[in-house]
């Protein structure tokens, strides 16, 4: 007696259509995507912001004494009269800065483990796009680290952005690891994806992003299904595009195992960013996502590495 | 057709795939369970995994015992199996059906009428031709020499089939047998419905349909129980009962009817026995007073219903009350001289005879009086006479030489002699006269002595002489060889008043001393014999006229439509079309025939070997197909879950487990809800309920009829009910109704335990159920009721039914809403019963009706079939005609929606119309 096999759990698109195809019908998923993002970052209330700390602007920021060094005309002189030592008005640093995103267009990440739950690439999606509205709207210049357009400032940015998605989406292969080309000095980045790549060397390339003094934030999207392998028997797990498989006969056994394989690869991401100098968050699909992106803002907004 | 025990199959070659199991066996332990696929992109991490368990690859045993189950469980049942399988069923032969068609089978006729529809019904399946024969009905056009068997379609027969009756007489098997020798040879199974009592012929019988084919004999469990002829036995009267040895339950009732002084029939006497242990005959004795026994006219065995369980009497049970009175007081020594010495004796061995003063014999109410010559009688006593007479007695005078020397009759006449007499009479052959001694003349046809010869030694040698008159010749019913009248007759008003012109004694002839004397007194009625004294002389030479006659079942029928029988064919006493069991009335005189003559027994009868007997309940072939295929289907249901389970499938899909769960707990969540449905829909309104006994046409007119009273209360009344519910006696809850309609089907299953606590709960709490047996056959007394009457007694039996009587004209029913006389409904001739009235209602002074019952009868039973008349269609208008249609009939539909009304208006509102006893009182105290 052998049972139907059920559907397998994909809810969009099928993975073995043709790229065009599949590149318009992720397209087509973007706007909706964007919709939630601009609902998303409507939650947060970002106020006027600074960049915390002195820079060149047009906000007074604080005074500080005056160093050896510091130009003489930077001396706030009204401060200065009223005490002995100089006083140096510092501004705020207001300057646009650039924010690189990497959302991983990979297949891996159009997984759900549940009909219910957004899917991981959503999910990455409406994060970042979410964040790109919040940075845009406090003026900063933002870019995806694959994209051949230098960071820009501005709402038509997203467009760009989204156009960029779609066609990085069309042609995903299975799995994806970011790449880090030359990035702007001192720019931030954001990574979302899963980290699930067979082969990651995560570490080699914040390394060199910090070498380029490019710190940034790292979230990885799982889904719960991922965390706790609920899976048992004869089973056949193979990936969303079909380039790896894997057959168990007894797929419970494997549970204690696979939860030590994912601890592991979580804590070598979780290395790799302390080494960097990078934040890390592992986040989940049936969380809400907002904490996520306060925790996202909230880490682009504090200072550099060290 | 292959059997084995109770199971047969129908397609036995598709057992050989059975065999392929063990290879079933093999490839399934060889493949193991399938894997499942899951796209899992954290597949990545999992490469390079060892499984740490090994998984059987092989299936478990346990899952392979239960595909192999469901398997041979699915073939088994494309084999077509049967319980009790049929074994003539697939037989291409034709099918005869014969039965006996006797009184022994009238007990069990419908479950024979049923098994005969059901083979009926198989042989039409199967396209034989069929036929079916009455043995107690041999002469039927069908077995004229030369006919064939008629064998139809079966669909011809199943039309016929309900008008077959048994008869009441034995069936004939010689003069079928004979009749199948000239059939040409020609093979047919026959199905054999015997009544199972040993008969001549029957063994032949059945060994000639032996030789034709398979013969299958289905035999029946009815009760066979009869009455031999009533013999009068001391003073009692004994009556011989009959049973096929423990075949009628060991306690039997006997009950005797006749009609009371009113002239209704009633149970007279009853009495009961136990059959020793395989005795097969018991005498049972009533002892009565002579009045009841003389007007006992029927026993009935117990509640049988078989021509061969009633028994009617005659007059050879009756003893008559004579009255003897003479002018001479007899005195001892003058005994062979007394008038009334040849009289006694004639009567003493068969009637009552009283002697006392004429007031006192008049009181005893004696059906013969008999006056030895006396001449006259007081004025008073004549009188008293004479209306005894016309209120039926027969009054028998005779001659002697008082009479004669009376001149007083020879002006004017005597009421109380049938002719005028000649003073002074006439004496022949004596010392002073020349003629001879005269001989009887042979009876004339017409009067009652015809028949009876004349014996040669009898002569007359003095008589008293007739006047002259014009009729005389008509009132003498015995003469003299010269023609002169020996014995003269007239009738009087509903008597008779008989003369004999001799004497009582042998002194003027010697007719006293023949035993022609006695016969003439026997059909004068003046005395009856015993059965064993009555002679075939007796009865032939007359013309019997059929008064009542038995069908099989031992209900009784008026012959007065049928042709009168001679005394010869009524002697021979061969019971058939020609002459039926029943009372045959001449004059004064009945016969009475009855189905079993003394001397019969009853015996099993023998089956030799090759007989396939057969029970007459449970022969329906049970295809077990669809209980073989959903058992294999269940098992495969079974096995899917199994298989999930062992995948590890069955809890990962919430899906899977959901429906799993839904099909658990379908059932029960269904009911529950159809129970608050239920509740929701009776107590939203109003509601009047039936019973649902399962029969649907029943139910339909039910619902119709409820239906119907419906509307007519809701435009006649303030209450409006919403549409009838039926009730499921074993499920439904009865508590939110406040009338149940329960008609009575003879199909109707007896309910359970529970459900008899339930009615009686409901029962008690103030409900009422209104029983109907609908056929119009409650109020018979004597008939047995008839097979719904049964059935509502059995149903009934334990109920909490308090003690009833026929409504009385002053129950609230009468007047709750209308006022109403009687209770009609499609039928309008029954009782309609309720609770009885407690013994001590009073009729309160001024009002016309007894402060009856404070309360409302649980029960009313009635068989007017009252849904009949209610029901209405949707559309309103009447499904059924009403009593004889027209107009009468209209209006008895409108008197039994009033009846419908009043009950509904007495179930919601009690006594309250009883109440209205205290109207005037508090109208006085309004006006105070």
């Amino acid at each position: 007696m052998i049972a139907p096999a059920p559907p397998l759990r994909h809810r969009h698109s099928d993975p073995f259509a043709g790229p065009r195809h599949r590149a318009q019908a992720e397209a087509a998923r973007l706007p909706p995507l964007l919709a939630e993002a601009q609902k998303l970052a409507a939650t947060v209330v970002v106020g006027t912001h600074g960049r915390r700390h002195a820079g060149a602007g047009e906000e007074f920021w604080q005074f500080r004494n005056a160093l050896p060094g510091d130009s003489r005309r930077s001396i706030d002189w009204r401060r200065s009269a009223r005490s002995d030592a100089p006083y140096i008005r510092q501004h705020e640093w207001q300057a646009a800065q650039s924010v690189l995103f990497w959302i991983d267009p990979a297949r891996s990440m159009a997984f759900s483990g549940d009909k219910a739950r957004e899917e991981k690439g959503s999910r990455a999606t409406v994060l970042g796009l979410a964040l790109m509205i919040l940075l845009l709207r406090a003026g900063e210049r933002i870019g995806l680290i694959d994209q051949d357009t230098p960071p820009k400032s501005g709402l038509s940015q997203i467009e760009r952005i989204l156009a960029a998605l779609g066609k990085q989406r069309g042609q995903a292969p299975d799995y994806a690891t970011p790449r880090t080309r030359i990035l702007p000095r001192g720019s931030r980045a954001v990574f979302l994806s899963d980290f699930l790549a067979p082969e990651l060397d995560l570490h080699n390339t914040l390394q060199r992003a910090a070498d380029q003094g490019v710190s940034g934030a790292l979230v990885q999207i799982l889904d719960p299904v991922e965390e706790s392998f609920p899976f048992d028997g004869r089973t056949q797990f193979h990936s969303i595009g079909g380039q790896l498989r894997f057959e168990t006969f007894r797929a419970r056994g494997l549970r204690n195992a696979y939860r030590q394989r994912l601890a592991a690869r979580k804590s070598a991401v979780d290395e790799a960013c302390r080494a960097a100098g990078w934040r890390y968050l592992v986040h989940h699909t049936d969380a809400p996502a907002q904490p996520a992106l306060m925790w996202l803002y909230a880490a682009l907004k504090g200072d550099p590495a060290p | 057709m292959t059997a084995l025990g109770a199971i047969g199959f129908l397609s036995p070659s598709l057992l050989i795939a059975l065999a392929a199991l063990p290879l079933l066996w093999w490839l399934l332990r060889a493949v193991p369970p399938a894997a499942i696929k899951r796209r899992f992109p954290a597949v990545s991490l999992l490469l390079g995994l060892k499984d740490p368990e090994s998984t059987p690859v092989k299936t478990p045993w346990w899952l392979l015992a239960l595909r192999m189950t469901a398997l041979a469980a699915i073939i088994i049942g494309f084999a077509e199996p049967v319980l009790n399988p049929e074994p003539a069923s697939r037989s291409t032969h034709p099918l005869l059906i014969l039965e006996d068609a006797s009184w022994a089978s009238a007990s069990d006729w419908g479950a024979r009428k049923a098994r005969v529809r059901a083979a009926l019904k198989r042989a039409g399946a199967s396209a034989r031709p069929v036929a079916i024969l009455s043995l107690s009905a041999p002469r039927e056009r069908r077995l004229e020499s030369g006919a064939n068997l008629p064998f139809q379609p079966a669909r011809a027969w199943l039309d016929r089939l309900p008008a077959m009756a048994p008869n009441p007489w034995e069936p004939d098997y010689d003069t079928f047998r004979k009749w199948l020798e000239s059939q040409p040879a020609q093979r047919f199974d026959t199905l054999w419905l015997s009544d199972r009592l040993a008969r001549k012929g029957r063994l032949s019988l059945t060994r000639d349909l032996l030789a034709r084919g398979r013969l299958s004999v289905v035999q029946g469990r009815g009760p066979i129980g009869a009455l031999l002829p009533a013999e009068r036995v001391g003073g009692k009267i004994t009556v011989p009962v009959l049973r096929l040895p423990n075949i009628l339950p060991k306690t039997v009732t006997l009950t005797a009817y006749g009609p009371d002084p009113a002239g209704i029939i009633r149970p007279l006497g009853r009495t009961s026995g136990r059959f020793a242990k395989g005795a097969s005959r018991l005498n049972l004795a009533l002892d009565l007073p002579l009045d009841l026994q003389n007007r006992i006219t029927w026993f009935r065995l117990g509640n049988t219903r078989s021509a061969g369980a009633v028994l009617l009497s005659d007059d050879t049970l009756q003893r008559r009350k004579v009255a003897l009175f003479s002018a001479q007081r007899a005195r001892e020594e003058q005994e062979l001289l007394s008038p009334l010495h040849y009289l006694e004796k004639a009567l003493q061995p068969t009637a009552e005879v009283i002697k006392a003063p004429m007031r006192a014999a008049l009181n005893a109410n004696p059906d013969v009086i008999i006056l030895a010559d006396i001449a006259h009688l007081t004025g008073a006593e004549a009188g008293l006479l004479e209306k005894w007479v016309r209120a039926g007695g027969l009054l028998v005078r005779f001659a002697g030489p008082r009479l004669a020397a009376n001149s007083l009759q020879q002006n004017q006449g005597d009421p109380l002699l049938p002719v005028r007499l000649r003073a002074g009479g006439r004496t022949i052959g004596g010392a002073m006269s020349w003629g001879a001694p005269r001989h009887l003349q042979a009876f004339r046809r017409d009067t009652p002595f015809h028949g009876l010869t004349v014996p040669a030694d009898v002569n007359v040698s003095t008589q008293v002489l007739a006047q002259p008159d014009p009729e005389l010749s008509q009132r003498t019913i015995a003469a003299l060889q010269d023609g002169t009248p020996l014995v003269t007759e007239k009738t009087l008003g509903k008597g008779r008043v008989v003369l004999f012109h001799v004497t009582a004694s042998a002194e003027w002839s010697t007719l006293p001393l023949s035993g022609l004397f006695v016969k003439m007194l026997e059909r004068l009625s003046v005395s009856t014999g015993g059965s064993a004294s009555r002679t075939n002389a007796d009865l032939i030479g007359q013309n019997w006229q059929p008064r009542r006659l038995i069908d099989a079942f031992g209900a009784f029928t008026s012959g007065k439509d049928r042709p009168v029988v001679t005394g010869r064919i009524l002697t021979a006493g061969r019971l058939g079309p020609e002459l039926r069991p029943g009372l045959y009335v001449n004059g004064p005189r009945h016969v009475a025939l009855n189905v079993l003559k003394a001397g019969r027994r009853l015996d099993p009868a023998q089956w030799p070997a090759g007989v396939t007997l057969l029970p007459m309940t449970q022969t329906r072939e049970q295809p077990l197909e669809p209980l073989f295929l959903l058992a294999g289907l269940m098992a495969l249901l079974v096995d899917i879950l199994a298989t999930l389970w062992i995948g590890g499938r069955l809890w990962g899909s919430r899906a899977g487990v959901m429906s799993a769960l839904a099909v658990l707990a379908i059932l029960p969540g269904q009911q529950a809800r159809a129970d608050d449905a239920l509740a929701l829909r009776a107590t939203q309104n109003t509601v009047l309920a039936y019973v649902i006994t399962g029969d649907a046409r029943l139910d339909r007119e039910s619902e119709a009829g409820l239906y119907g009273l419906s509307q007519i209360l809701a435009q006649r009344t303030a209450v409006e009910p919403a549409d009838p519910i039926g009730v499921n006696l074993e499920k439904d809850e009865l508590a939110f109704f406040p009338l149940i309609y329960w008609p009575i089907s003879a199909r109707q299953k007896t309910p359970s335990e529970a459900a008899y606590r339930r009615l009686n709960t409901y029962l008690a709490k103030g409900g009422l159920i209104l029983f109907d047996t609908r056929d119009a056959n409650l109020a018979g007394t004597g008939q047995p009721p008839g097979a719904n009457g049964r059935r509502l007694q059995e149903l009934a039996a334990r109920l909490d039914i308090p003690p009833l009587e026929p409504i009385p004209s002053d129950h609230v029913l009468t007047r709750s809403f209308y006022l109403l006389q009687d209770f009609p409904g499609r039928y309008a001739q029954s009782d309609v019963w309720v609770e009885a009235a407690p013994p001590n209602a009073t009729q309160t002074k001024g009002v016309p009706f007894r402060n009856l019952n404070d309360g409302v009868s649980p029960v009313v039973i009635g068989g007017n079939d009252w849904a009949a008349a209610w029901a209405l269609s949707r559309a309103g208008q009447p499904l059924y005609p009403v009593g004889r249609g027209g107009y009468a009939g209209e209006r008895q539909r409108e008197m039994a929606y009033r009846f419908g009304v009043n009950l509904v208006m007495y179930v919601l509102t009690g006594n309250y119309k009883s109440d209205q006893v205290h109207v005037p009182a508090l109208l006085q105290r309004l006006g105070q």
